[in-house]
């Protein structure tokens, strides 16, 4: 299991808004992908998967705002069929 | 180092396809891009927009060509029209220290020292991302960034026509915009303004330019689009000395 949250921004950002999800539950994603994209004030940003995986949990609505740290999205690892 | 391209007039929707590329190069290590070009008319819509910032109705906006696109930058609506220069750096900001804010602080002081080059004074407003002179904007700013790569970027007014913004709400705030053609009473060589656009975002960020394409052929390019608008080289040469500090 890996834990997606936000990143550090910049100083004096605190926090973002969820734009968009580019993922479902269920994708596999390869390490670097975007997963979802946050904006603050004047920029947007595409937070990236920090590994490969699953996605298992998406925890965070399009519209909800987000601190920085807080776990957005959970990776599990790729089952062996 | 620094690589220039100038599209000079292209459509906004080229222009994205070809950011999302220079994006993509930018991540696979080539060297940081300035992109610079005009659009021709069209509203795009930044991730804060709100549909009723457009004030005039979608047939309207029909009848006169101009498109409304939806686009994932930050900020609210906003104009392009030729005679407004945008510059879209694509800039790894892993090697400007990760900082959004920062980086669109840098912007906005590149756009108010490339002002200055012209004699004009402008300044930031407290909370409001952009540039402005007293009360009216002059310079709209709204990035994208993605694995930590910039795109979107800087739009000045120098010669637009401002009468267009009477469509919009500009960034959603009951904003007057200006030009420099408008404080300079003149029209501004366009041509003058990327050169020291381009000079002081590199002084701004570290940058040495990374000479590229032949410029027989950007200059012909220029030329012919002059002549479009009914100017000449010699003409934008003559405005420009009369906006030389």
């Amino acid at each position: 299991m890996r834990r997606v949250v936000l990143p550090e921004l910049g100083e004096g950002i605190d926090k973002a808004t969820v734009a968009c999800w580019h993922c479902n539950i269920g994708d596999y994603v390869r390490k670097d992908d975007d997963l979802l994209e946050v904006v603050t004030d004047k920029a947007t940003f595409n937070v990236a998967a920090p590994s490969e995986g699953i996605v298992k949990e998406i925890l965070v609505p399009e519209g909800q705002e987000v601190k920085v740290g807080e776990v957005l999205a959970v990776l599990g690892t790729l089952d062996v069929q | 180092m620094c690589e220039i391209k100038d599209d000079g007039l292209i459509d906004y929707k080229k222009a994205y396809e070809i950011q999302k590329r220079y994006v993509q190069k930018v991540q696979q290590g080539h060297p940081s891009i300035i992109y610079v070009c005009e659009h021709p008319s069209v509203l795009t819509l930044g991730r804060s927009a709100m549909a009723e910032h457009i004030l005039i109705s979608p047939e309207e906006l029909n009848e006169r060509g101009i498109e409304v696109l939806p686009i994932d930058r930050g900020g609210d609506i906003t104009l392009h029209a030729p005679g407004q220069l945008v510059i879209y750096p694509i800039l790894d900001l892993q090697v400007f220290g990760k900082d959004l804010r920062a980086y669109l602080c840098k912007l906005e002081q590149v756009a108010i020292d490339l002002l200055n080059c012209f004699g004009i004074v402008a300044h930031r407003f407290d909370g409001k991302t952009g540039v402005w002179i007293g009360r009216k904007k002059i310079v709209s700013i709204g990035i994208g960034v993605r694995r930590w790569i910039s795109y979107h970027g800087l739009a000045i007014n120098v010669n637009t026509d401002l009468a267009l913004f009477s469509m919009i709400k500009p960034c959603g705030m009951d904003v007057k915009m200006t030009s420099m053609a408008q404080i300079k009473r003149g029209i501004i060589d366009m041509n003058e303004v990327k050169k020291r656009v381009i000079s002081n975002f590199c002084q701004a960020f570290g940058l040495t330019l990374k000479e590229s394409g032949d410029d027989q052929g950007k200059f012909a390019v220029i030329e012919s689009r002059l002549s479009e608008r009914g100017l000449c080289l010699r003409e934008g040469a003559r405005h420009a000395k009369g906006c030389s500090p």
